[in-house]
């Protein structure tokens, strides 16, 4: 499999892709 | 207190950080395919010469600003954030571990691969090459990172908490 990291759609798409884990994580854990 | 601590470590925390990511950002969106295209008609060495190591100097220096201006804004609340002790500092205690791993990444990991990219280090055109590797994909990490660390950053004060958490 091709490392997302070696292009820069790649890397924008999995900081988006992070983003939303994130912020999910931290809305689920301030309730 | 609160105008040096709050007011002019806001400041300094973003000028600092428009810097570093500004210029995490010209590596990764413009510097990277430059020396692509250069390196096809052998042009890249005003680019690595000149223009690299002056952008890596305000770079690296800027990370650390960055960081410790952080650290002064978050004052008391340092642990509380870090250490997620409190959900108020949930938002801002991922910013501020982002920020971390992203200061690491440019201490630690680019900046020494970068020395010997750059030939301000000794190292055989083997070494070059893993320093490159290994260089690139912790820009491209921190490039990554920068997206929920600038979302964590913007979405942890006030109103803007309440907005996006809540």
């Amino acid at each position: 499999m091709k490392n997302p990291l070696d292009s820069l759609w790649g890397t924008v798409i999995a900081g988006l892709v992070l983003t939303l884990i994130l912020y999910n994580v931290v809305k689920f854990a301030m309730q | 207190m609160d105008f040096i601590q709050l007011g002019l470590g806001r400041w300094l925390h973003v000028m600092a950080g428009v810097m570093w990511i500004g210029l995490l950002y010209y590596f990764n969106f413009v510097q990277v395919d430059a020396l692509k295209a250069a390196a096809a008609d052998n042009t890249g060495a005003g680019i690595t010469k000149h223009v690299a190591p002056r952008a890596l100097f305000w770079f690296r220096w800027a990370a650390a600003v960055t960081w410790l201006a952080g650290a002064l804004i978050l004052g008391q609340h340092f642990f509380e954030a870090f250490f997620f002790l409190k959900s108020t500092y949930y938002p801002i205690g991922v910013g501020a571990w982002l920020g971390t791993i992203m200061l690491f990444n440019v201490w630690v990991l680019i900046w020494p691969n970068q020395k010997k990219i750059v030939g301000m280090v000794a190292a055989t055109d083997e070494e070059k090459n893993k320093s490159r590797r290994l260089a690139f994909l912790a820009s491209r990490t921190n490039t990554m990172l920068s997206m929920p660390l600038l979302f964590f950053m913007t979405a942890s004060g006030g109103v803007f908490r309440t907005a996006v958490f809540g």
